[in-house]
């Protein structure tokens, strides 16, 4: 399998053009414009939605209490629908005790073991992605809105660096499938822009809801290029860029993907 | 309890012919997937759903390993009475799972 | 750099695949436990189990489904048939099997006449390209069939594989 994949990917990288652009913000099209008929209904619903399954757990462990402190997140964030409205639009966005930026999954368990006094939830974990799926879901429709913040500059440029960036085996970068060859097809599939607006996301390939760094970690894995463990710092200085980069579109959280 | 979501509309005008949605989280393992030694996962699906109108059977499914992760279904129903629309599953390893919804007819 | 729980495909797609890259490459890979899956036959078997010694006639039911299927993970399947849904004419029951899944059953559906229309509608799983085939059993006795083709391609960047 891999093997056809090489071929097909080393074909399409003799192919591309040699100057990786960005795409002009009127060109810029979610991936939910690509799907078909039928999986964007999947989306569009919320009682045909998967991933809204994980919203209704997160809106469980919301009001739960936990940890040695004893507290929810309601006791302190009270109604979600209205203090987590926004949020999620602009994460990931920077932490001044840590010096740079967070994504929204660490800011949750930072909460649970500054706040509640509990055991931080594993990455990638059932309730970490529901709390992140509950929280996503109160800015969907919103715009996403990476602000202008000089502090974010440098990791913003490291993560850009890192979509322009060939690597792996194939020698590919993010840039050169997703902004210059975006739309047409590898291997029976249409390449999406990679705008990481509906995250976590119910992928239907995955048949289960996953955050982006896991999406992020299949690219990595289908480049052949190294994948970092989940949590790591430059994965959240990518998830900025690409936040950044789809500035404006709207939130689709918890989007459904082929 | 797995966690399911349900569409069924709270009023209707008798007559009217309803449509109902339903979606439960099960992995619905198939049974035909090895695991990272090349062993296969045993299966564990939801095999049946039922759901009832006042108590009288209006719809029921069979599932197979071929039926989705996270069942869904979409049927129709003629609302008749007000009263109250439950669900069932159930399935390997013992797995049940009950919901209801309310319904005024008019 | 994989970790031990990467969702693995769907096993007889990773035959497949499998089988597809040997072919590719010239190369000749070993297998790991692989399932039967089913064939034209074991769905006629499964078929026949529902008709018993009747036979189904073409028509009054239809599949509806992508005829190019981005990811066989969750396919929207809707089987609707005409029928007055009434006491005395009525779809009994409607059953969906697949010619190449690794089991031919899909799913069984029993109705009546309080269900107003026969139309239901699911996701289902979808191992390779191959043809559906549904049977509608009306409160006749009688049987109807509808049978579609439909592609199924593959995600580009698999994970885990």
């Amino acid at each position: 399998m891999i093997r056809g994949v090489a071929a097909v990917l080393i074909g399409a990288a003799l192919s591309v053009s040699v100057i990786a652009a960005e795409i002009p913000s009127s060109e810029r099209k979610s991936g939910y414009d690509l799907m078909a008929r039928e999986i964007r209904a999947m989306q569009d619903d919320d009682t045909a939605n998967p991933g809204m399954l994980s919203v209704l757990d997160g809106e469980a462990l919301w009001t739960r209490k936990a940890g040695t402190a004893g507290k929810s997140c309601a006791d302190c964030h009270g109604d979600a629908q209205s203090s987590m409205k926004g949020v999620a639009a602009r994460y990931p966005a920077f932490d001044a005790a840590r010096g740079r930026p967070i994504d929204l999954e660490q800011r949750i368990n930072i909460c649970r073991a500054d706040q509640q006094k509990a055991t931080p939830f594993a990455f990638e974990s059932k309730d970490l992605l529901a709390l992140s799926a509950y929280v996503g879901r109160q800015s969907r429709g919103m715009p996403i809105d990476i602000p202008d913040d000089p502090r974010l500059k440098p990791f913003l440029e490291a993560g850009r660096d890192m979509f322009n960036q060939r690597q792996g085996q194939l020698n590919l970068s993010c840039a050169q499938c997703h902004n210059d060859n975006w739309g047409q097809k590898l291997a029976g599939a249409v390449i999406p822009q990679g705008h990481a607006n509906g995250y976590p996301m119910y992928r239907l390939e995955w048949q289960a809801l996953g955050s982006l760094q896991r999406r992020l970690r299949n690219c990595l894995v289908g480049m052949r290029a190294v994948s970092y463990a989940l949590g790591a710092p430059e994965y959240v200085d990518l998830e900025l860029y690409l936040m950044w980069r789809a500035r404006g579109m709207p939130v689709e959280t918890p989007a459904v993907r082929p | 309890m797995a966690r399911a979501l349900i569409n069924v509309p709270a009023k209707a005008k008798r007559g009217d012919i309803i449509e109902i949605k339903t979606l439960i989280s099960h992995e619905m393992e198939t049974g035909f997937r090895p695991d990272n030694t090349g062993k296969l996962l045993p299966r564990d699906i939801i095999t049946d759903f039922v759901c009832k109108y006042n108590g009288q059977e209006i719809f029921r499914a069979e599932l197979y390993p071929a039926i989705s992760a996270n069942p869904f279904f979409t049927f129709t129903t003629v609302a008749t009475e007000s009263g109250t629309i439950s669900f069932e599953w159930s399935g390997d390893n013992g797995f049940s799972a009950t919901e209801s919804a309310k319904i005024t007819v008019e | 750099m994989m970790t031990s729980n990467d969702d693995k495909p769907y096993a007889t797609r990773r035959r497949f695949l499998i089988d597809a890259a040997a072919l590719a490459g010239g190369v000749s890979l070993a297998l790991t436990t692989v399932p039967a899956s089913a064939t034209p036959e074991s769905m006629r078997g499964a078929i026949r189990k529902v008709l018993g010694e009747a036979s189904a006639k073409k028509g009054k039911v239809k599949i509806d489904l992508p005829p190019l299927i981005e990811n066989g993970n969750a396919v929207a399947l809707t089987v609707s048939a005409e029928s007055p849904m009434t006491a005395a004419d009525h779809v009994k029951a409607i059953h969906v099997f697949t010619e190449k899944n690794p089991q031919p059953n899909v799913v069984s559906i029993h109705l009546g006449p309080r269900a107003g229309r026969a139309s239901v509608s699911t996701r289902i799983r979808l191992a390779d390209s191959q043809k559906v085939v549904a049977i509608v059993q009306m409160s006749d006795g009688s049987f109807w069939s509808d049978e579609l083709e439909v592609i199924v391609t593959l995600a580009a960047c698999l994970e885990g594989v």
